[in-house]
């Protein structure tokens, strides 16, 4: 069976989408992606999209749900490189993503999952005392 | 546009000898031999009559140009009638015709002649070919009332042309107008490493939103921006399908990976949007396009000592 490969990067997971993905497909990287969170207790999610053309409204709120998902279990999601076409499609369908962090590039999104992190972690540090121990000041 | 001298339209005709019409002249009908034989005084009972009906606008086309543009009309007209006087404008014989009579009417609209004004320029011609028929069949009043009727129904046929060439032409100016439109209104500028900037004049309805989406996203991706600013200092009214679509833009650059901020809100503009109820949601807003620029600044990094002292 066809899957998309999901590469450990870091504390971070990877994943470059370079075929059209069908409902099947996109469920299939959705159980994977999950089980891979929890397996290796990733704090960040990379989806690159930059070689997808084409988006309905199902792969729209495929997105929306693996963002929400990886938030329960701990992680960020930064999805990278959409397309113009894709963005306006997606808000045409009137699926603007409210909770999923986008960026230009892997290197924005990269720049962009460190500061989420960051920015977390020091919030933790201001309501619980168990960060502080853990991670210098930030 | 040189064209021979009147006179010279005799050499195109069929043998006309005597100084009177040939009444009745086999397939030619007396029109087509008034048209070459009086050619002169046609055309200028023609450019009298215009010039008479056509006061306010003397001046704006010389004497010479309208002469010419008659002259020509006439060439193409004889040539039209010489084979037999159906008058079916749509027909193959006054192809010529209409295509003169098509130039003539676009060309008015262009230079924003009143349709009255256009079709006068065809229907005087009328008034100067009356003049010549009534001469030429003073002693037979059954044919000058049937020539009379042909001739007339010829040049309303001529005068509908114009109306509708008229009304092509005036089509043709306000589609290439509102090109120009969507072209001019769209440009996106880059502001600095990373900032992008997009002025927007006038209204925004939903194709120019389509337009200026397209044109802002890809500008992101082509500059690599992190931050776009769309500037509304010249959109006339903001009601809630322009936020509406305001929100559209915002919610596609932020799928990009890019932070909006929308800058130029007039003081009536913002009392107008509370007063609608229009919601901006979350999106940064900013009274100019100074202060949305130093946001976006901090927001990109950059090291300004300018920008830092006057913080």
């Amino acid at each position: 069976m066809e899957r998309i490969p999901i590469v450990t990067l870091g504390e971070s997971l990877f994943v470059t989408i370079q075929v059209d993905i069908d409902d099947r497909l996109a469920t299939t990287l959705q159980d994977d992606l999950m089980e891979r969170i929890v397996a290796t207790g990733a704090r960040g999610v990379l989806i690159d999209i930059s070689s997808m053309e084409v988006v309905d409204s199902f792969m729209g709120r495929m997105f929306a749900g693996i963002a929400s998902m990886s938030r329960i279990l701990d992680a960020e999601v930064v999805v990278i490189g959409m397309r113009p076409v894709v963005a306006i499609t997606l808000v045409e369908l009137g699926l603007s993503m409210p909770g999923v962090r986008t960026a230009l590039n892997v290197e924005r999104g990269m720049a962009l999952l460190d500061q989420a992190l960051t920015a977390r972690l020091n919030s933790v540090g201001v309501d619980g005392e168990l960060a502080d121990g853990d991670d210098a000041p930030g | 546009m040189a064209r021979p001298p009147a006179s010279a339209g005799k050499g195109l005709a069929a043998p006309v000898t005597s100084a009177t019409p040939q009444l009745n002249g086999g397939s030619r009908s007396l029109l087509a031999s008034l048209l070459s034989e009086r050619r002169k005084q046609v055309l200028d009972a023609w450019v009298r009559a215009m010039d008479r009906k056509l006061e306010s606008r003397s001046g704006q086309t010389s004497e010479a140009d309208v002469r010419a543009e008659c002259t020509a009309l006439l060439d193409a007209l004889e040539l039209a009638v010489a084979g037999d006087l159906s008058t079916d404008v749509k027909s193959v014989e006054y192809a010529g015709v209409t295509q003169l009579v098509n130039a003539l009417s676009k060309d008015r609209a262009r230079q924003g002649y009143s349709p009255t004004e256009t079709a006068i320029a065809v229907f005087s011609l009328k008034d100067a070919l009356l003049g010549v028929l009534e001469e030429a069949c003073a002693d037979q009043p059954e044919l000058l009332v049937s020539e009379i009727k042909s001739m007339n129904a010829l040049v309303d046929d001529l005068g509908l042309q114009t109306f509708e060439a008229y009304m092509a032409g005036r089509e043709e100016v306000i589609v290439s107008q509102q090109q120009s439109m969507l072209a001019l209104s769209t440009p996106v500028v880059k502001l600095w490493d990373g900032i992008v900037a997009l002025p927007l004049i006038g209204t925004l309805d939903s194709e120019r939103t389509q337009t200026v989406m397209e044109n802002l996203l890809v500008a992101i991706v082509d500059t690599e921006s992190q931050v776009a600013i769309i500037d509304i200092t010249g959109v006339v009214t903001v009601d809630t399908s322009v936020a509406q679509n305001l929100l559209k833009t915002v919610a596609a650059t932020r799928l990009m990976g890019a932070d909006c901020i929308i800058s130029g809100i007039r003081p009536q503009i913002a009392q107008t949007m509370v007063f609608l109820g229009v919601e901006l949601g979350d999106v940064v807003t900013k009274a100019t396009l100074a202060d949305a620029f130093r946001v976006a600044l901090r927001m990109v990094g950059a090291n300004l000592a300018t920008a830092g002292s006057r913080q």
